[in-house]
């Protein structure tokens, strides 16, 4: 008896019933349209931008491209090397944005907390603030950057006028293309417009906070910067690290902000700008698009390794 | 020694005023247990206490301190919440810990404590997990702890056994008795639950609305409700409420007109009454018992529902009148649904409340 009862219970999980078959197949019908689009529109283009890294392929005349192996990359003509991984403003655009992901992210993630921790508190208006706060990250980016592009300028621009207006500058400042301020005015303005989301994300992960923890820690009389510093900022880590990684991809490939803002300058060039530059202004299709993956390569080695150093579990229980 | 004495606290949020001037006087070493329906204000009562809620008006008293203007650590209260407010991301040790390491205590006082408070708690297997890892009432035990190793004056507890099952819930009962009595601490718990409230209380506050509708120790409520609220919250299953004529006074009671003939000389002081009156007759279900044909201290009705819990049984019985009365007795249940019962009830059981829902005093 028991063991006709053993059999059929282990032989059971190998056949899947009719019910799990449909289940099976509606979730496939379900998922096949995403994965049909996500195929055309990030796939093909993709797997194309590799392809093409691989090629001389010339904007010019794209039906004349030749497969050329790794030499966009690396190659040695008479002695003499070429390619990306050999060429300085690849790597002074890859120097540049790291610097500009890791200051603005840092700065981002320290005021979104502040911020974030004020919007977390109640009183009056509050509704109306954390609405208000938005308004920066609503802005599309041409938008602010042609904005702050003007406050810079160093003729007409606001800024220069009440600095100078209030004396703590003698002559005009050329914030965007002076080598010593460009980057750092794109970090401001980066800074300015994505610190609403990074107090968004923070403030969902405070939100999430037990409220009796609070409790029980006033009963304790424990000092409010301590409950901070032990209970808060653990608790709201992971969030802080999804954060992190949404913006820092984010920042990884800034483009647009740089572009509007200082356009080539090699002072603040970004791999994103660097790419493009090859792409479209000196037509190197093949050569751009050997930039454009390393860039992607770039970007998914340095997710992997914060998510790994951090110990996200992006999908997993945050308790 | 440590007293808790409230005079006159009222508590308002906004314009809304939900604690109307309590009195309270909980005397060192008590063990008091604030009960009530929802939304009555035991809780509130309680933050009121623990400094988690300012007093809008009144004072509180803790050890012969006005502590009203005081913050919670300056009132030397210890709080055990529903929910354990445990820290998620620190081991018991550190949440037991932590209070004290902040207050600057010494290095090896803390282990001590701690440790001591674990053994008196039988948590001294589980000092390195984390909360996710113990069961509902593991975690109780360790907000136990919690408050313990602070040596607090007074411990406040907000209906501490809600979140766990009821096999569970017995034995933190038990658990919670032991303590107070090894504790000698005053303690102070709120509760919707009366058996935890008549079990563990030395004197029950008993709220309704933001207000005290009768203090006292738990059997005292139970035969000597002053109102009708009291009488219909202390005791399960409810009292009977039976609306009644007052058909004769004298020394030895008020004899009442039951419904479907019958009457019943009730034991009460009739100084407040007079005949013809309007009363409201209360009798619990475990005072009531299947009648002879006999006597006439008895109320006819329909059987509608027969309840059985194998040592006793429910009756729910339509009278007259249309009132659904509830009989509680021993053993299985004789009737049937629908079949015609007499229900007797003696004159000394009975409790009589007129028309302001005020009792009368009883005689017995």
């Amino acid at each position: 008896m028991s063991d006709i009862a053993l059999t059929t219970a282990t032989a059971a999980p190998a056949r899947r019933s009719r019910l799990s078959q449909s289940r099976l197949r509606s979730a496939w019908l379900f998922l096949t349209p995403m994965i049909v689009v996500l195929a055309v529109v990030a796939g093909w283009p993709l797997l194309r931008t590799i392809w093409f890294g691989f090629t001389d392929a010339n904007l010019s005349d794209l039906s004349a491209t030749q497969f050329i192996g790794l030499e966009n990359y690396y190659s040695v003509y008479d002695g003499e090397t070429y390619g990306l991984i050999v060429d300085p403003s690849w790597w002074n655009a890859v120097w540049n944005t790291i610097w500009f992901s890791a200051v603005s992210v840092s700065i981002e993630t320290a005021l979104g907390l502040i911020v974030a921790l004020v919007l977390n508190a109640n009183f009056r208006g509050r509704a109306l603030v954390r609405a208000a706060v938005l308004i920066p990250w609503a802005i599309p980016t041409i938008v602010s950057a042609k904005m702050w592009g003007w406050m810079l300028h160093d003729q007409f621009g606001v800024l220069n006028d009440i600095l100078m207006g209030i004396g703590l500058l003698s002559q005009p400042v050329a914030w965007t293309a002076d080598p010593q301020t460009a980057m750092w005015a794109v970090v401001m303005v980066d800074v300015w417009k994505t610190t609403p989301f990074m107090a968004l994300l923070i403030l969902a992960g405070l939100q999430m906070l037990p409220a009796d923890c609070y409790e029980a820690a006033r009963v304790d009389g424990i000092h409010p910067v301590k409950v901070f510093f032990k209970v808060t900022l653990p608790l709201i880590r992971p969030a802080i690290m999804v954060a992190v990684i949404f913006r820092a991809l984010d920042a990884l490939r800034i483009f647009d902000l740089i572009y509007v803002l200082t356009s080539n300058s090699s002072d603040t060039m970004s791999m994103s700008v660097y790419a493009r530059q090859q792409l479209v202004d000196f037509q190197e299709v093949g050569y751009g698009s050997a930039a454009s993956t390393l860039l992607f390569l770039v970007i998914a080695a340095l997710t992997i390794a914060t998510i790994t150093l951090g110990k996200v579990r992006l999908g997993g229980e945050m308790k | 020694m440590a007293e808790v004495i409230l005079r006159q606290v009222r508590k308002s949020f906004g314009r809304v005023e939900t604690i109307h001037g309590v009195d309270l006087h909980i005397r060192d070493r008590e063990f008091v247990v604030f009960v009530g329906p929802s939304g009555c204000g035991k809780s509130t009562l309680l933050r009121l206490i623990a400094g988690l809620e300012d007093i809008t008006v009144g004072a509180l008293e803790i050890d012969g301190e006005d502590v009203t203007d005081k913050t919670p650590k300056e009132r030397g209260i210890a709080m055990v919440f529903q929910s354990y407010a445990l820290y998620p991301h620190m081991t018991v040790y550190e949440n037991m810990a932590f209070g004290l390491k902040l207050s600057k205590t010494d290095k090896h006082d803390i282990d001590a404590k701690v440790r001591a408070a674990a053994d008196t708690l039988e948590l001294g297997e589980l000092l390195d997990r984390l909360p996710k890892q113990l069961s509902g009432g593991q975690r109780q035990r360790v907000a136990i702890g919690r408050a313990i190793v602070r040596n607090p004056k007074v411990f406040l507890f907000d209906e501490p056994l809600s979140n766990l099952d009821a096999s569970l819930r017995v034995q933190m009962r038990i658990e919670i008795a032991k303590l107070h009595e090894r504790m000698n601490a005053t303690m102070v718990y709120v509760t919707h639950d009366q058996v935890e409230a008549m079990t563990l209380a030395d004197k029950i506050v008993v709220l309704s609305a933001g207000r005290v509708e009768q203090v006292g120790a738990p059997l005292d409520l139970y035969h000597h409700p002053q109102n009708l609220f009291v009488a219909g919250f202390i005791g399960s299953p409810q009292m009977n409420f039976i609306s009644c004529e007052v058909l004769e006074t004298s020394p030895e009671g008020a004899t009442l007109a039951l419904p479907g003939g019958g009457h019943v000389l009730a034991a009460v002081n009739v100084t407040a009454l007079a005949t013809g009156d309007r009363v409201t007759l209360g009798v619990r279900p475990e005072h009531l018992f299947h009648a002879g044909a006999d006597t006439d201290q008895a109320i006819s009705g329909t059987v509608e529902v027969v309840e059985e819990l194998g040592e006793s049984h429910f009756l729910y019985v339509r009278l007259a009148d249309g009132t659904l009365l509830t009989a509680r007795a021993g053993g299985d249940a004789p009737q049937s649904i629908d079949s015609t019962v007499r229900i007797g009830l003696k004159g000394g059981d009975c409790h009589v409340f007129g028309a302001d829902g005020k009792a009368m005093p009883r005689l017995a």
